[in-house]
């Protein structure tokens, strides 16, 4: 039987490289962070509905990508969701009576944090929190509400 | 192609008592391991090259493609998940398996035709050495363990060209790309993708290796072998695909 060193190491590779693909498809979920190169400070927020809100989602000023959301919690003291952004450092001048609400880029696409900036002459330092925040709307929560207020019209005027 | 139908017949229960024999010796054949790395070599290792490059390219015209589409619906963000999702269960398997036929499959039979054209498996068998277990079953294993392996690398490559041309060119939001990605697809999505590849590689490596072996010992029969061979693997898998994917779905 021919057996060379080149032909094992080949082999090595091949059956390595395989698994280590087989690996991160499997773990791609929960893998690769999606971090940045430049420095950044964290600030918090409390939602009271993130919808669809992923960690790695972008935060953003006016359209302008200034952050990443970098993890989502349950906090069960104020019963919210608790939210940390990663904003880059070269950002550093945020109000800290901003305003940070959920929102929906395109129809089905992806739910991005937006910062709206306060008036403050003091601005948001690492470890401060953005203290007003708007939920995400859920489609179904605003769904039924307009159909239930339609057959609520529709009953007022069978009534009259 | 045989046109008497008692002929086709025939020829189907030859291939099924032939995987059943192969499938037999698998046991006895991994006993000597040697035998069977060699052919991961052969069957793996040397289509890694042509994999990864499919894999690149398919996966940067899905890129393309699924921008162009999605951004009609404005979700170009979504892009990651559709590319992976893709990849992972469809064209991942698919396409791996329809180049390991050409790139693999063709080596395997018309290694094993010219080996019966020139006698050598006659010669085995004066030795009292049993060429299936000697050549053909080893070489069906290195198949078998090779496919998987390869459409994984090939699924894995395929995302980040859709990433290169999607996130790079295109100005998808990388952090959307990846994290909608990771929360769409499942472990059960790769799981399809890796049971396909599985049957994909049985099968194909089991059509390389029936053809070579009986194969009529002549240039031009081994020649048809290798003909038959691809045409026969790319319409098993696709037809496989169907039904795989009708029941893993």
């Amino acid at each position: 039987m021919r057996s060379n060193k080149a032909m094992e190491i080949g082999t090595g590779l091949f059956v390595l490289l395989g698994f280590a693909a087989l690996f991160f498809l499997v773990t791609q979920i929960t893998s690769r962070e999606v971090g940045f190169g430049e420095r950044s400070y964290r600030i918090g927020a409390a939602f009271e509905q993130v919808g669809g809100l992923k960690p790695g989602a972008p935060v953003s000023m006016s359209g302008v990508t200034v952050g990443r959301v970098e993890s989502i919690g349950y906090d069960f003291d104020t019963y919210q969701a608790e939210v940390v952004l990663r904003i880059e450092a070269r950002y550093d001048r945020i109000p800290d009576d901003s305003d940070a609400a959920i929102y929906t880029a395109g129809l089905l696409g992806g739910q991005y944090v937006g910062i709206g900036p306060g008036g403050s002459e003091t601005f948001l330092q690492d470890g401060d929190r953005i203290e007003f925040t708007q939920s995400a709307i859920v489609l179904e929560n605003l769904i039924s509400k307009f159909l239930f207020s339609r057959a609520e019209e529709a009953g007022a005027e069978e009534m009259e | 192609m045989s046109a008497h139908p008692l002929a086709s017949i025939r020829e189907v229960g030859r291939y099924a008592l032939f995987v059943g024999r192969l499938l037999a010796e698998t046991p006895r054949a991994l006993l000597r391991p040697g035998l069977v790395v060699q052919q991961v070599y052969n069957a793996g290792a040397l289509s890694l090259v042509i994999v990864m490059l499919s894999g690149l390219f398919v996966g940067m015209v899905l890129g393309l493609q699924g921008f162009d589409l999605l951004e009609r619906f404005g979700s170009e963000e979504s892009l990651g998940t559709a590319a992976a999702l893709g990849l992972v269960k469809e064209l991942g398997p698919v396409v791996t398996a329809l180049l390991f036929a050409g790139r693999a499959g063709t080596a395997l039979a018309s290694e094993i035709g010219l080996m019966r054209a020139t006698d050598q498996l006659a010669a085995m068998e004066m030795m009292a050495v049993d060429p299936v277990r000697r050549v053909v079953v080893p070489r069906f294993l290195g198949g078998v363990i090779s496919m998987p392996l390869l459409a994984a690398i090939f699924s894995l490559i395929g995302i980040f060209g859709a990433q290169l041309v999607g996130v790079q060119m295109m100005g998808v939001d990388p952090g959307q790309f990846w994290s909608q990605m990771r929360g769409a697809v499942e472990q059960a999505d790769v799981m399809e993708g890796v049971i396909k590849s599985m049957v994909f590689g049985l099968s194909c490596s089991a059509i390389a290796v029936y053809e070579g072996f009986h194969a009529a010992p002549t240039a031009e029969g081994v020649g048809r072998a290798t003909t038959r061979t691809v045409v026969l693997s790319s319409v098993m898998v696709l037809l496989l695909d169907y039904m795989l994917t009708a029941v893993l779905l």
